[in-house]
C-alpha cells in the first residue's frame, strides 16, 4: 500500500498550500504508481513552471473506493524519471508537462508536443510508423468531412486493417489555461462556458464549485438542485444528439432524424431556464443566474417526458433492428484492462464495465442528496457505448423529474467574495462525456496562480486510438462518433 | 420496417414553416440588444465596464455596441443601475460588413443579397465547406443542427460538403488559431472561385472571449474576406438559417429592422 505521504482532500474542499505535503521525486513516483496500483486513477497531474529549467508538479489522484482524493507534490529540476513507463495512464499528462514546463520526463516511450505551442513548430516531429512492404499510412485532418473541430488522424494500415492510429491534436489550442492566471476577472465565466462549448454547464460548475470553496461560498440548495437539473439536460442533449449521429454513421436515417430532433427539444429545455440552448449564463458563482418559476417547472415537467416518450421510441429502433445491432456490436472494443490501465473516464470506462462516475464516488452538489445510479455494459464496444448513453437518458430524466418536483424554496445566489489567499482546490464535476477536473491555486492576494482544467477527453483520446486497433478504416467515423470527443476541451 | 413506419407517425412532422411563418422565439431568448440612451445617467460605464469583450464603448456621449464582439451574456445587463439595456426576441442580426454589427443607434443594417453574378450561380444552390478554427463546438453544433428535420437546410438549396473542392464558399467558426491558421488558408485556396466566406459567431467575427490571445488570430476576416457575418455566441440556429437566406436574396423583404418596442 502507499507509503509515500499525501494530502488527503475531498472534492471541492478548500487545502491551504503550505499545508500541502512536498515529497521527494522518488516518493512522488512511488506514492503515484502504488496508489494507482492499488485501484486509484491519475484526476490530474501538472507542472508549473519556475523558472532555470525547474518545475513543481503536482499529482491529483481519484480514489473512487474511499471517496478521497489524495495530493501529492514535488520539486524537480530540468528532467525527472517519468512514470508513463510503469503508469500507462500518465503519458498524456507526461507530454503536457514536458511542452508547458520544459523539464524532460526521461524514458516517456512517445515524447512529442501535445498541443504544439510556440514555441514549438508543427510538423516538427514523427508519427509512429509501421514499416512493412504493404503497409500503408492514411492521414486525415485536420479539416474534416463533416461539421465537427479540427484534429488530425494518422493511420498506419495494412489493406483495410488498421495497425495503430495515432491521434495529433493541438489545432484548437486558444491559450485558455494561461489567460486564467491572474483571475479571476470578468471574462473567466464566458472563459469557462467556452473551453468546450457542448459542456458549458459542465466546465461552468467545475469552475463555480472551485471558486465557492475558495471563497467560503455557501450555494443554496435551490441553486444546487437547479445546476443538477441543468447539468443532466446537457448530458441529455449530448447523448441523444449522439445516439442519432451513431444511427446516422451507420446508415439509418429513421432514428438519426428523429434523435436530432429530440435533441434540439432538450436543449430547447435549457433555453426555457436561461434562454441559451447552451446553458450560458445559467450556472454562476454563488449559485443560477435565473429563478426558475413553477410555470416554467411544469413546462419543463411536460416537455421532457413527451421528450423521452420521443427519444424512447427512435432509440428503440436501433435495439430492434438487425443491421444496426451488426455494425454497433464488436465494433471498435476496448477491453476492461484497456480502460484501467489508460485511465478512461466517463462514458467511455462505463460502456467497458468499470463503474465510474463522479456523481457517485465523489458526489458534488445535489448529488450528495440525491444519487443517480452508475449505468454500465460490458462489452466495451461501440453497442455499449451507445447503450450505456440509452441507459444514462433514462436515468437523467427521473433525476430532473425527481429534482423538478421537490425543488428546496429559498434564494438561487448566494454572494461570492473574493478567494482566499495561498489555497488550493480540487473541483470534480460529472459531465456528459465523464470526469471533468479543475484545479484552482491562489497567490497572497488571492488571485489564480494556476489553474489546470481537465477534460474528460484528455483521458480519453487513447481510448479511441486503442478502439480502432483492428479494426476497418472505414469504422473509424463510426467508433469516433461513439466516443464524441472534444477537441477544445483537449486542446484549451 | 413497420417498426420504422410507425415510428414515424408516432415522431409526426417537424420541420418548421420558417421563413414563411415568424417563429417565436422563448421569452428568454437573448436576441439583439436594445439601449435606452436616455435613461443612462451621465458619465455611467458601468455596462462597458462589466463586458467581458468590451462590446460596450462609451465616448463623450456617444455609445456604440459591438455586435460582432458581443457574447449575449448577462453582464451588462445586471451591471445596469437603470435597467436600460435589455435583450429583443429579435434574432435576425446577420451583416454583410463588419462596421456595420457596431451599432450606435436602434438600427441595425441587415445583410443583403450577393451581387447579380454570384447570386445567380449560388441563389438556389449553395454548397459549403465548414471549417471550424478554434470553436468551442457551441456554433458547430448550432450549424449542424440546420442539416436536422427541424430547419431541413436541404430545402433551400443549402448543404455542406465534404471537401473544399466541391464547395462554393466557407462557413468558418472559432477564432483562428495558430495552429490553424494555414489549414484555413490553404481549406480557401482550394474551393474554386468565385467564392464565398461565412463567419458565425463572436469567435469567428472578432475572437470571440479569446480576442487578443496571442493563440488566436481575433476572427476570420483577420486572413480572409468575408461576405456574411453571424453573430452570436453561439447564433440561435435561426439567425445562421436567416443570414444564409438573406445572402442568397431569399429574404428580400425587411432588409432593415428598427428593434421592435416589446
Amino acid at each position: 500500500m502507499p507509503t509515500a505521504r499525501s494530502t488527503p482532500a475531498s472534492n471541492g474542499e478548500r487545502i491551504a498550500l503550505k499545508s500541502l505535503s512536498r515529497v521527494s521525486m522518488g516518493d512522488f513516483h512511488t506514492g503515484v504508481i502504488d496508489r494507482v496500483r492499488g485501484g486509484a486513477r491519475i484526476a490530474a497531474l501538472f507542472g508549473q513552471a519556475r523558472g532555470d529549467g525547474t518545475a513543481r508538479l503536482f499529482a491529483v489522484l481519484a480514489d473512487g473506493a474511499a471517496g478521497t482524493l489524495p495530493l501529492l507534490s514535488t520539486d524537480v529540476i530540468k528532467e525527472y524519471p517519468a512514470l508513463t513507463p510503469e503508469c500507462p495512464q500518465a503519458h498524456g499528462f507526461e507530454r503536457e508537462i514536458a511542452e508547458q514546463c520544459g523539464v524532460t520526463p526521461q524514458g516517456h516511450p512517445w515524447l512529442k508536443p501535445i498541443r504544439f505551442h510556440a514555441p514549438v513548430v508543427r510538423g516538427a516531429t514523427n508519427f509512429l510508423r509501421v514499416e512493412g512492404e504493404e503497409i500503408h499510412e492514411v492521414a486525415v485532418g485536420p479539416v474534416h468531412a463533416g461539421i465537427i473541430e479540427p484534429g488530425h488522424f494518422r493511420f498506419q494500415c495494412h489493406g483495410e486493417n488498421v495497425l495503430h492510429l495515432e491521434v495529433a491534436l493541438g489545432y484548437q489550442h486558444r491559450g485558455l489555461e494561461r489567460a486564467l492566471v491572474g483571475g479571476p476577472n470578468k471574462r473567466t465565466i464566458h472563459y469557462m462556458e467556452t473551453l468546450a462549448g457542448d459542456t458549458s454547464v459542465g466546465h461552468a460548475t467545475a469552475y463555480c464549485q472551485a471558486v465557492e470553496a475558495l471563497t467560503d461560498c455557501q450555494v443554496p440548495a435551490r441553486a444546487q438542485a437547479l445546476r443538477g437539473v441543468a447539468l443532466e439536460l446537457e448530458r441529455l442533449a449530448n447523448h441523444t444528439g449522439d445516439l442519432g449521429a451513431l444511427a446516422g454513421d451507420v446508415g439509418y436515417l429513421p432514428a438519426a432524424s428523429f434523435c436530432g430532433r429530440i435533441r434540439g427539444d432538450f436543449l430547447n429545455m435549457t433555453v426555457l431556464l436561461c434562454g441559451s440552448r447552451f446553458g450560458r449564463g445559467f450556472v454562476r458563482p454563488g449559485g443560477v443566474g435565473f429563478e426558475v418559476d413553477d410555470t416554467r417547472v411544469a413546462q419543463l415537467l411536460e416537455r421532457i417526458e413527451q421528450a423521452l416518450r420521443d427519444v424512447t421510441v427512435a432509440t428503440h429502433l436501433l435495439w430492434s433492428t438487425s443491421s444496426v445491432r451488426a455494425r454497433f456490436e464488436n465494433v471498435g472494443t476496448v477491453s476492461r484492462k484497456i480502460c484501467n490501465d489508460l485511465g478512461l473516464i466517463g462514458l467511455a470506462a462505463r460502456a467497458c464495465g468499470v463503474e465510474r462516475d463522479v456523481r457517485q464516488e465523489f458526489p458534488f452538489g445535489i448529488y450528495r442528496f440525491f444519487q443517480v445510479p452508475i449505468s454500465t455494459f460490458h462489452t466495451g464496444d461501440v453497442f455499449a457505448r451507445a447503450y450505456v448513453r440509452w441507459l444514462e437518458i433514462q436515468r437523467s430524466v427521473a433525476f430532473v423529474r425527481d429534482q423538478l418536483k421537490t425543488l428546496p424554496g429559498g434564494s438561487i445566489l448566494a454572494e461570492a467574495k473574493s478567494p482566499v489567499a495561498s489555497a488550493m482546490v480540487v473541483s470534480l464535476v460529472e459531465g456528459w462525456r465523464g470526469e471533468i477536473c479543475h484545479v484552482a491555486m491562489t497567490d497572497e492576494h488571492g488571485k489564480f496562480s494556476h489553474y489546470k482544467i481537465v477534460d474528460p477527453s484528455f483521458h480519453n483520446w487513447i481510448g479511441l486510438a486503442m478502439a480502432m486497433r483492428d479494426q476497418q478504416v472505414s469504422d473509424f467515423p463510426l467508433c469516433n462518433k461513439s466516443f464524441n470527443l472534444s477537441y477544445c476541451g483537449h486542446d484549451l | 420496417m413497420l417498426r420504422a413506419t410507425l415510428a414515424r407517425f408516432q415522431q409526426g412532422y417537424r420541420t418548421i414553416p420558417f421563413p414563411k411563418v415568424e417563429p417565436a422565439m422563448p421569452d428568454r431568448f437573448r436576441g439583439r440588444p436594445a439601449i435606452e440612451r436616455e435613461k443612462c445617467p451621465v458619465g455611467c460605464r458601468d455596462c462597458a465596464e462589466a463586458c467581458p469583450t468590451n462590446a460596450i464603448m462609451i465616448d463623450n456621449q456617444s455609445l456604440r455596441l459591438d455586435l460582432g464582439r458581443c457574447l449575449f451574456c448577462t453582464d451588462c445587463v445586471e451591471a445596469c443601475p437603470e435597467q436600460a439595456i435589455r435583450y429583443t426576441p429579435e434574432f435576425r442580426m446577420s451583416t454583410n460588413k463588419r462596421e456595420d454589427l457596431v451599432m450606435t443607434g436602434q438600427t441595425l443594417e441587415l445583410a443583403k443579397a450577393l451581387a447579380n453574378k454570384t447570386r445567380r450561380l449560388f441563389g438556389r444552390s449553395l454548397k459549403l465547406r465548414q471549417v471550424s478554427a478554434g470553436g468551442c463546438n457551441g456554433c458547430e453544433a448550432d450549424v449542424n443542427v440546420l442539416n436536422t428535420i427541424v430547419f431541413d437546410l436541404g430545402r433551400f438549396g443549402v448543404q455542406f460538403v465534404a471537401s473544399p473542392r466541391h464547395a462554393d464558399g466557407l462557413l468558418i467558426t472559432g477564432p483562428v488559431t495558430e495552429n490553424m491558421k494555414s489549414a484555413l488558408q490553404n481549406t480557401y485556396d482550394a474551393v474554386p472561385s468565385p467564392k464565398i466566406v461565412i463567419a458565425v459567431g463572436a469567435c469567428a467575427i472578432a475572437g470571440g472571449p479569446y480576442f487578443n490571445h496571442p493563440e488566436v488570430h481575433n476572427g476570420a476576416d483577420s486572413i480572409l474576406p468575408v461576405d456574411l457575418y453571424v453573430p452570436g455566441c453561439p447564433p440561435h440556429p435561426l439567425t445562421i438559417l436567416d443570414g444564409l437566406l438573406r445572402l442568397l436574396g431569399r429574404m428580400e423583404t425587411r432588409a432593415s429592422l428598427a428593434v421592435s418596442s416589446d
